[in-house]
């Protein structure tokens, strides 16, 4: 199982790596932390002309609070994320849901850049941006565009990022402290992708929450706000019945852990404990 | 440190181990020879299909390509396997070829072989081969496989069905027509793969002037593939050498011969130059043995009181695309059946097996051997039939257990027994799990809405199988294990064994019983093995055999040349042999020390001249060991466990897990413990997430370790051990063996907690592994 | 013809430049070139970690990246962290509580273990086992590595 023969060019600046995309456009690939392309590469599953490496690009890498916005740079390692005081403080939905990234060695080299750019339905990042309602900035020759999470991903590994665009980093609002939250996520193993997962965001009022960012990711093409949840005002007495409501509006694809219906019932469950989460210990009706 | 006793029998810690965790293992991979080229395969992208043509010229003309091979180019010097076995004449196997010839039957099938200066560089020119194929109908579903007009798996089979095998002992029909309750069930088993962490490996060098070919490769028993070279390359088989050096990992799956492995060692014999050939994970996960893939129904009939009258069962058991080489692949089926029931008193025993060919990978031995899927089996009903008479699962085992009363025992599965100590284990094994306050937090937590399980699991395993086995199959593979021992100048012994070890330690533990029986240090002592054409030979590793069968030559070996240095002590010291001992290197007459070992050692080897004429100078002694008045050792016991069910999501949460076990007499705790969790992990791994996914086209969907799920750390619970010993009675040493106890017993004792949790839910989960789907599915569809 | 690519690092303290084929990736080429065959591979997927090295400070899979990128890297490798003393109280644990079997998997839950320990917090058994859930064992079923690795916490805790 070795890689094919490609070339590889090491980019110390964006703008080599825009070059690069200019040169072979279609036939480069970017290298970032390499934890999802290797994989592939090895298994000849991709067959690229060009590696373009930006793990050089030190520009690329690092977390920023400006203006209640923090600033993630796409070369930041998971493992970074994990350990930041800002995320646990700003973030706190990424700094439990970056728990469930994969395992230590993958987390020390893959990049939070390259899990949205990878666009796994399984993936849990993704899934957490479009629940913060991110916003990624994406750069090439021709300028910068910022893409909401929500409009970014738009199925299984497919972005509206084009192929001379580099990911440079990701804005996330932070949390207000009375802003809601709740990850749950069902694997077969601790590390694994998520066979169902949901991450979900709501603002707390006087009387129970609205706003509510129910993301059900893993089982469905991509990560998307769950148009029922944001519809209803939720109250605990409600909960059991949003949860099936939520669940049967899902389009689950089946795989080797499940049919449809598995998923649906998963879903359902993990819906209604995040909702159980979010009301938790909150003046309700 | 010298008394038997402080030696045998205590917790040493492996010799081997820090050269192992300081990375200085030498794995086959780790191999390089001069002039060594690199192996790739071009394996059948289908099921089933005919090879039409094949274009290599491309191939043939890439970077750093040094040879294009096909099966046509090794028909001259390769004959092909056919696995066999002579007392089941009417088992039908079909010849498999090193590189299959005109047709595959099945999806990985080794077509076309590509050597080349580096692996990268023959797998590029592995791209470049050019098949034609005619894709053919594939048979992948064992029951649609013995439907009439179902095409055939390989064209040199008439039928599907490989063979049947009744079994019958005892008058079932009258059970069935006495008994107070009858319980049915049918269960499936997944396809499992045996996963060692490190891939198969072979580095072959022939060398064309002498013919002499030798052969580094993973795998449990040398003596096996250097009969198998030498037979199917038509070569001297003193003039072929394998040799295993350290494994990583075998569990049965390195037991076999494969396709792939013989056609890298006929490229090196054509080539005249050294080959490698690493099979890549996913290689691996489409070409090494898988096993386990059966349906049962199983019928049992019992008393008002729980005590069993009869047990009838069925099994289909698919064995992929061909019978593999030379232990061929009936052994899962067979002895699934024979295990059904074998830990109880069966006054009434029917059973039958079918085997089935399909265009699957082929099947063979994995630990343990058919062994987990009759526990399952009949632990299952049992459970079913308690919960009918409202009787506790550990009381409905104690009422049926084989006692020490009923020794020896000829069952009515056919298996053979001379001791047994299952009831002593219940009670350990209850008395470490506090199975009372368990049960009580099981009620508690059942009001909290928290579906806890226990579940228990009576086995027996066979171990240490004897000559009765293979020799009478005409399947040449040898029973005896075999141990030279050397005692060198300063009194210091080597010891050179017929027995391989793949990480169990049991070199460590032949250490010991050579120590403890010369009576001289564990350090005083090294063992080397896995050298075909070094050591004594023998069977190897598989079976369980490893103490309980080498152990015994070890012991024999020691007592024979103990025998020996006293007889020389005895004529320089003027002493009666038989009043002499050796104590910490020493030699003693009662509490009279007489000299040092090593100063007996230099005179034998430096100062013959000083012996009086006729005495016994040779220090060396090889001794064998066979079993021949018993098949196979019983070693048994009863795992349980303890876990929680996600009602909402079919999630399985181990919390505990126990074993009592009695493998005989135990030559270091610490191995058998950590070859008891191993084994156990394993059978957890069978009970969750392990299987091998085909869809219907026979395309395998699990070959990576991302999907096809192994334990890691973070799931597996912690296992508690207690150990009861009943030595075997055949051997002085009373070892029998304990390497696959784990993996049999484990997947039972989940499937009957997970059962035990939902059963208030009316629910009962029939499929292995217990995923969550089908943990929902069992939810969902109550009473099934 | 293959192009070759010009790399300098630091390997286990030395410093090495060769010439490497730009997708060769890291624990291939510790182990073919440069014979540091402590290192192993197991699946070369990124799932069994037998393949972990240490680049600059951090346990990786080797697997998952190229030589080509390890350019002014510091690398160490098990032959490194055993010739430094690093690992000594973790081997002489692991080999006391037999919590290897076959070694192939060894290494790679070494320098794992290692980066655990170094970061120097109180874990309980649960949380060694999720730290370690990305280095399959296949053999020892876990409960030893688990008690090893808790020794040795237990030690440093001790000492500090
Ligand atoms: C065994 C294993 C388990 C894993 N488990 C999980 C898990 O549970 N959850 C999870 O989320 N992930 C998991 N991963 C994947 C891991 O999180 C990856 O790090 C991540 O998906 C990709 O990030 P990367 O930096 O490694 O990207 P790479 O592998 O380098 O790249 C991935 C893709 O994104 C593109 N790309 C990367 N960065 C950019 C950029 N800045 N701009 C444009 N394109 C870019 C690449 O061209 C490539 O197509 C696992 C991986 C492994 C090997
Ligand atoms: S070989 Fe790298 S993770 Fe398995
Ligand atoms: S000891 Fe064999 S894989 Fe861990």
């Amino acid at each position: 199982m070795k890689a094919p023969t490609f070339k590889y060019l090491r980019a110390e600046s964006r703008d080599e790596a825009y070059a690069a995309f200019t040169e072979y456009g279609d036939e480069g690939l970017v290298l970032a932390g390499g934890q999802s392309l290797m994989p592939m590469l090895n298994m000849r599953l991709a067959q690229p002309a060009v590696l373009v490496d930006i793990n050089p690009i030190s520009e690329l890498s690092g977390i920023l609070l400006r203006d209640q916005q923090l600033h993630i740079g796409a070369t930041t390692r998971h493992v970074e994320v994990e350990n930041s005081m800002l995320v646990a403080a700003e973030l706190p939905l990424i700094g439990c849901a970056i728990k469930h990234v994969a395992h230590r060695g993958i987390r020390n080299r893959g990049t939070f850049g390259g899990s949205l750019a990878h666009a796994d339905p399984a993936a849990e990042m993704p899934a957490c941006a479009v629940a913060l309602d991110a916003t990624l900035i994406l750069q090439s020759r021709a300028g910068e565009r910022r893409v909401k999470a929500a409009d970014f991903f738009l199925g299984v590994m497919s972005t509206d990022r084009r192929s001379d665009e580099l990911i440079t980093g990701i804005e996330l609002p932070a949390q207000m402290s009375t802003d809601a939250w709740s990850f749950h996520e069902l694997s077969r193993r601790h590390g694994d992708f998520a066979l169902v997962g949901v991450a979900a965001t709501a603002q707390r009022r006087s009387i129970g929450l609205d706003g509510l960012r129910l993301v059900v990711f893993g089982c469905e093409e991509r990560p998307k706000v769950s148009k029922i949840a944001a519809s209803m005002s939720l109250s605990r007495k409600d909960v059991a019945e949003l949860a099936t409501a939520v669940a049967d509006d899902l389009d689950p694809m089946s795989d080797l852990e499940g049919d449809a219906k598995t998923k649906r019932i998963q879903a359902r469950t993990l819906v209604e404990r995040s909702l159980e989460d979010l009301l938790g210990g909150w003046p309700n009706d | 440190m010298s008394e038997p006793d402080q030696i045998i029998g205590v917790s040493l810690p492996r010799r081997d181990a820090s050269r192992l965790a300081t990375g200085r293992g030498t794995f086959t991979d780790d191999i390089v020879l001069p002039r060594m080229v690199h192996m790739a395969l071009v394996r059948s992208p289908y099921a089933h299909a005919l090879i039409k043509t094949i274009d290599i010229k491309e191939a043939i003309n890439a970077e750093g390509v040094v040879r294009v091979i096909t099966g046509r180019d090794l028909t001259e010097i390769c004959s092909p396997f056919i696995a066999g076995i002579e007392f089941l004449p009417n088992m039908i196997s079909a010849p498999q070829y090193a590189l299959a010839l005109e047709e595959v039957a099945w999806q990985g099938e080794g077509v076309c072989a590509v050597l080349a200066e580096s692996r990268a560089l023959a797998e590029d020119a592995a791209e470049l081969v050019k098949i034609e194929w005619e894709e053919l109908p594939a048979v992948v579903d064992p029951v649609a496989a013995l439907t009439t007009g179902t095409p055939i798996v390989h064209r040199d089979l008439e039928t599907n069905l490989a063979m049947t095998m009744p079994i019958e002992e005892g008058d079932t029909k009258s059970a069935f027509a006495e008994a107070e309750v009858i319980v049915e069930h049918s269960f499936e088993f997944g396809r499992q793969a045996g996963v060692a962490l490190e891939t198969r490996s072979v580095v072959a060098d022939f060398e064309p002037a002498g013919r002499q070919l030798t052969v580094y490769q993973s795998h449990q028993t040398p003596y096996q593939m250097q009969d198998v070279y030498a037979r199917h390359l038509e070569l001297a088989e003193h003039q072929v050498r394998v040799i295993a050096k350290d494994v990583g990992g075998a569990f049965g799956l390195k037991l076999h011969a494969y396709p792939d492995e013989m056609a890298a060692v006929a490229a090196s014999v054509l080539l005249g130059r050294p080959v490698k050939y690493i099979v890549d994970r996913q290689e691996s996960f489409a070409s090494d043995i898988h096993s386990r893939e059966m349906t049962a129904s199983g019928r049992l009939a019992v008393t008002g009181q729980g005590v069993i009258l009869g047990v009838e069962v069925d099994i289909l058991s698919a064995i992929g695309a061909y019978s593999i080489y030379p232990r061929t692949s009936v052994g899962d089926g067979i002895q699934a059946v024979q295990f059904t029931g074998a830990p109880y008193r069966l006054p009434a025993f029917k059973g039958r097996v079918r085997i089935v060919y399909q265009n699957k990978t082929p099947c063979g031995a994995y630990r343990a051997v058919g062994q987990p899927i009759g526990c399952s089996i009949i632990e299952q009903l049992l459970d079913i039939a308690a919960a009918k008479l409202n009787l506790d699962p550990a009381e409905i085992r104690r009422r049926n257990h084989l006692r020490s009363v009923d020794m020896p025992l000829k069952a009515s599965g056919g298996l053979e027994f001379s001791n047994v100590s299952l009831d002593e284990c219940l009670t350990a094994l209850l008395a470490k799990m506090n199975y009372e306050s368990l049960r009580k937090d099981q009620k508690e937590a059942q009001k909290r809405g928290i579906y806890r399980g226990i579940g228990l699991a009576t086995f027996v395993e066979q171990t240490a199988v004897g000559a009765g086995l293979y020799g009478p199959a005409g399947v040449r593979v040898s029973a005896q294990e075999g141990c030279s021992l050397r005692l060198n100048p300063s009194g210091l012994v080597n010891c050179s064994t017929s027995v391989t070890d793949q990480g169990q330690g049991t070199l460590t533990g032949l250490q010991q019983v050579i120590a403890g029986t010369l009576g001289i240090g564990f350090d005083d002592v090294t063992v080397e093995a896995g050298d075909g054409g070094a050591t004594p030979y023998g069977g190897g590793s598989w079976a369980s055999r490893g103490l309980a069968i080498g152990g015994e030559a070890a012991r024999l070996a020691a007592i024979d040349l103990r025998n020996k240095i006293l007889a020389v002590a005895a004529a320089i010291t003027q002493e009666l042999p038989e009043n002499l001992t050796i104590v910490n290197s020493k030699i003693f007459d009662g509490s009279k020390c007489l000299m040092d070992l090593s100063e007996l050692s230099r005179i034998v080897h430096f100062r013959q001249d000083t012996l009086p004429p006729g005495v016994d100078f040779e220090m060396n002694v090889t001794r064998h060991f066979v079993p021949r008045d018993f098949p196979y050792f019983i070693a048994n016991g009863i795992q349980a466990s303890y876990l929680e069910v996600d009602i909402g999501t079919g999630a399985i949460k181990l919390l505990e897990h126990w074993v009592a076990e009695d493998c005989g007499k135990i030559v270091n705790p610490l191995l058998v413990d950590e070859q008891l969790r191993g084994g156990i992990v394993q059978g957890l791994g069978a009970a969750l997430y392990e299987h091998c996914l085909f869809d219907d086209a026979g395309q395998l969907l699990t070959a990576s370790l991302a999907d096809y799920a192994v334990p890691l750390a973070s799931e597996m619970p912690d296992i508690h051990i207690i150990h009861v010993e009943t030595p075997a009675s055949g051997t002085g040493l009373g070892a029998k063996g304990a390497g696959e106890a784990g993996t049999l017993g484990a997947p039972a004792a989940v499937w009957c907690a997970v059962n035990d949790a939902i059963r208030p839910l009316g629910a009962q989960v029939w499929k292995q592994p217990f995923t969550m789907a089908h943990v929902l599915q069992a939810l969902n569809s109550k009473g099934s | 013809m293959t192009e070759m690519l010009p790399i300098k690092l630091s390997v286990n303290g030395a410093v090495v430049s060769k010439l490497v084929d730009p997708r060769q990736h890291l624990t291939d080429f510790l182990r073919s070139d440069l014979g540091l065959t402590g290192s192993h591979i197991g699946c070369e997927h990124g799932v069994c970690g037998a393949c972990s090295v240490r680049v600059n400070g951090q346990v990786i899979r080797g697997c998952l990246m190229l030589a080509s990128q390890t350019e002014g890297a510091e690398i160490e490798t098990i032959e490194g962290i055993v010739e430094s003393g690093e690992a000594a109280e973790l081997i002489a644990a692991f080999v006391a509580r037999n919590a290897l079997q076959c070694g192939f998997c060894t290494p790679g839950i070494l320098l794992t273990a290692a980066e655990i320990v170094a970061e120097g917090k109180c874990l309980g058994r649960q949380e060694i086992r999720n730290e370690l859930s990305g280095n399959i064992c296949r053999c020892t079923g876990y409960h030893a590595i688990i008690d090893a690795v808790e020794m040795v916490l237990a030690e440093k805790m001790k000492e500090e």
